[in-house]
């Protein structure tokens, strides 16, 4: 039997509640507080867990490292490509209002921060996996007596 | 000039400050996301620089050609007009500055293909030239904004792609690690005070925008300790970055071992950036006719200087490594660069402007031919340059005419800046100034001539029986070197364009803070 | 002595920034090194935050209610603008705390969090290298290495 496994089941049920909070958090945060960049680290700290508690190997299946790398590219191109998109319509760098010149209640910049934030979502995530994969993954090289 | 502001189309002349910062961002994803296994990966990755670097060098031509015929250029970030949202603003102070960095930036890419193959390992190369790119987007950025915070940000995002293009030499040197570290703390420490001093100025005014700081500071007068507080703390953390004289040990290690081509681009822009960004703050944010920042220029900063100009020079004469000798060179270069600064008259203000501007060329050309050694030879210590004159002869008189200027030999670029600084300080009444400038010539001379000396007059080592074969370095490495080089001799015999662009600078120093927001050019 | 409580979070701020800035200086260890570095950072976060203190201030998030309350009738305009002379907003007469120094102090932290990782993977590369992370003994194996003239590795 397995030494860990209250550890296991509890983090089975919270790991997806963690990412759906992420979600809430990124979601939310046209009302309230929050956005991509607290999303983006929630959501990379459910991944962590998972390394944490079922191993690096596993992980790094589940979310792999070529995806982070990918991932952190894609979030900083979502960001860009919403100015360049806005650059395009006429505007001036991220200038959201052309999204939708004419609604009344700022729609355009409703769009506009959702995509940014979208594209900070993706960066802060992967960076943050990033970050843990490039340190984790060092683990084995040391012995308990080097520190 | 005015032709390629018309070779531009309008739309990327309005949309030029936001572009300037986006396009090489935008760039480094794209390189990042480039596969770093297959060779052909660095080759695309290269390119990718050169073309932005390239771009972006007509842009900056085009934003100057602005500036010069029709005044400031302003954009605002997002369509929000400043002070609520960011706003660009580039004027004779700041499009020198872009020009530079962008033009050394290309010259600096071309020298790079050989280069980095010599120094980086294949699989790192592709993440390189995207550090690279983040670091040029940084420092372009920097001198770019007109929002104090946002100067912040890219001051970190330079600063922090520059600590890994410097541990990036470790395959050649693993001193680098040690000294990318160093650098890394002293960066952090010097940006979080300038940070620190951006709170304090917010608290003050309760602005972000660097304009609207100036005009509320004009009501608040110099007798705020929070002001005072503010102005110390920027000045500590800009000193940090732009290697003012006590604060300099972090720039010998990190031009010593970085990669060759790094070392050009960092000598030469880096600090550039950050004294352009002490200048912005402390002529056109805070009034340098307050007491306490008067005062502050002419003890501390003139101050400061002469002791780099001494002290550095004569370290530079008992290093052993070329690099090294360089480097803190480069730290007494600055010293005479915050001697004309610290003088705050328009002369002054000239020369320390026209010596930035003159120092980028050749020291950007000094490490250039050093990188070149390496390339070759492997050469990093001065004893080793025995003979180089003859095995390297193009490289050697690149950086033997660079080398002149840095001395200040009449006729190179060199020469023409101390003249202004020697007048100035004359002009001042500042003759201790003016001795402390022959003085540290003659130190110059010493150890730029011990460099030469070695490759001129030493017999080239022997290989065996016969001497070692003439070998030049790579011709994409000679020509930015030689294009370096003679822009230190053709702008030292007509200085009518650098002298210019460094009066007009000087001139909008001389206005004091600027207050005015007249409507924006850029966008709708 | 209540000048002492006024600014107590001043206070906390020096304390920490100094306390970092000596275990960067008195440090040789560059792990601690860093922990000094990100104590003295964090300082910073909490003096930008002090900064968006505004007394009486609510959190910066419209509530639904009130907005709609303003739209209604306004019975609490007159009491909210006697004490409000920095609330100048015209459709919500309530003061808010600045969101803005919570926004600069994220960026801040971003980059925070950017130094600590590229000076950890320095660390690890240094340890990797030389074998240690103790600057004086990195310094004495750098030293011969200066005395013999070949450069490292």
């Amino acid at each position: 039997m397995n030494p860990h496994v209250i550890l296991r089941v509890v983090a089975k049920m919270l790991i997806p509640l963690i990412a759906l909070f992420a979600f809430y958090v990124q979601f939310h945060g046209d009302f309230g507080p929050g956005g991509g960049f607290q999303a983006g680290v929630i959501f990379a700290s459910s991944i962590i867990l998972y390394a944490l508690i079922f191993g690096m190997a596993a992980a790094k299946k589940a979310m792999p490292p070529s995806w982070v790398r990918i991932g952190m590219s894609l979030g900083v191109l979502l960001y860009g490509g919403t100015g360049v998109a806005t650059w395009l319509l006429g505007g001036n760098f991220l200038d959201y209002t052309r999204f939708a010149p004419e609604s009344t209640h700022a729609a355009g910049q409703h769009w506009g921060i959702f995509s940014v934030e979208l594209g900070v979502l993706c960066t802060v995530a992967c960076a943050m996996l990033a970050i843990f994969y490039a340190f984790g993954s060092r683990v084995q090289d040391l012995s308990d007596e080097d520190w | 000039m005015s032709s390629i502001s018309h070779i531009l189309p309008s739309w990327v002349l309005t949309h030029g400050p936001a572009l300037l910062v986006v396009l090489p961002l935008l760039m480094a994803v794209l390189v990042a996301l480039l596969p770093s296994k297959n060779t052909g990966a660095e080759k695309i990755a290269w390119m990718a620089v050169l073309s932005t670097a390239i771009i972006c060098a007509f842009i900056a031509f085009g934003i100057l050609g602005q500036v010069v015929s029709h005044g400031p250029v302003k954009y605002a970030m997002g369509g929000w007009e400043p002070p609520i949202g960011i706003g660009y603003y580039i004027d004779a102070l700041s499009a020198p500055i872009l020009l530079l960095i962008t033009l050394i930036a290309v010259l600096c890419t071309l020298y790079a293909l050989p280069s980095v193959v010599a120094e980086i390992e294949p699989k790192k190369r592709s993440p390189f030239y995207a550090a690279f790119l983040v670091s040029f987007a940084g420092l372009l950025g920097m001198v770019a904004t007109g929002d104090a915070f946002n100067v912040f940000v890219f001051l970190e995002v330079s600063s922090l792609s520059t600590y890994v293009l410097v541990a990036m030499g470790a395959s050649r040197d693993r001193r680098a690690l040690t000294s990318a570290y160093k650098y890394l703390m002293m960066g952090s420490i010097g940006a979080t005070f300038f940070v620190i001093g951006i709170g304090f100025l917010y608290m003050q005014t309760g602005t972000l925008n660097m304009m609207d700081i100036a005009r509320i500071l004009q009501d608040v007068g110099p007798d705020s300790r929070v002001v005072k507080l503010a102005f110390v703390f920027i000045v500590v953390g800009l000193g940090l970055k732009l290697a003012m004289f006590p604060l300099h040990t972090w720039l010998p290690g990190a031009y010593a071992y970085a990669p060759s081509f790094v070392t050009a681009f960092l000598a030469a822009t880096a600090t550039k950036a950050a004294l352009y960004l002490l200048l912005r703050f402390g002529f056109t944010v805070f009034d340098p006719s307050w007491t306490f920042i008067s005062k502050f220029f002419m003890y501390l900063l003139a101050g400061a200087g002469i002791l780099g100009m001494l002290i550095a020079s004569l370290q530079a004469i008992f290093q052993n490594d070329i690099r090294r000798v360089l480097a803190f060179s480069s730290v007494a270069q600055v010293g005479y660069m915050l001697l004309g600064i610290g003088m705050t008259t328009t002369l002054g203000l000239t020369a320390g402007y026209l010596h930035m501007l003159n120092h980028a060329m050749m020291k950007g050309a000094l490490f250039l031919a050093v990188g070149a050694f390496w390339y070759r030879f492997g050469i990093t210590q001065v004893s080793d340059m025995r003979g180089l004159g003859k095995t390297m002869p193009l490289t050697m008189a690149g950086f033997t005419i660079a080398g002149l200027s840095l001395i200040g030999v009449p006729g190179t670029a060199g020469f023409v800046s101390k003249l202004a600084l020697v007048r100035a300080a004359a002009e001042n009444g500042w003759w201790w100034a003016v001795g402390v400038i022959v003085v540290t010539s003659i130190l110059a001379i010493i150890y730029i001539g011990r460099l030469i000396e070695q490759a001129y007059f030493q017999p080239a080592p022997k290989q065996g029986a016969a001497t070692v074969a003439k070998n030049e370095a790579p011709m994409i490495m000679l020509i930015p070197l030689w294009i370096l080089a003679l822009s230190a001799l053709v702008f030292g015999i007509d200085a009518e364009w650098t002298t210019g662009l460094a009066e007009a600078a000087a001139h909008v120093l001389e206005g004091g803070p600027i207050l005015n927001t007249p409507p924006l050019s850029g966008g709708h | 002595m209540i000048d002492f409580f006024a600014h107590y979070n001043y206070i906390v701020v020096v304390i920490l920034m100094m306390t970092g800035l000596y275990v960067v200086f008195a440090s040789s260890n560059m792990i601690k090194k860093l922990v000094g570095l990100s104590l003295f950072q964090t300082s910073v976060f909490l003096l930008y935050i002090t900064l968006g203190k505004v007394t009486g201030g609510k959190p910066p998030i419209v509530d639904p209610s009130e907005f709609k309350n303003d739209h209604g009738g306004g019975h609490e305009v007159a009491q909210a603008t006697h004490e409000a002379a920095t609330a100048a907003h015209d459709t919500a007469q309530v003061i808010y705390s600045n969101p803005l120094p919570h926004v600069l102090i994220l960026t801040a932290i971003v980059v925070g969090v950017a130094t600590l990782a590229i000076g950890l993977a320095l660390v690890v590369r240094t340890r990797e290298t030389y074998g240690t992370i103790e600057e004086d003994e990195i310094d004495g194996l750098d030293y011969c290495t200066n005395l013999e003239g070949h450069t490292g590795s």
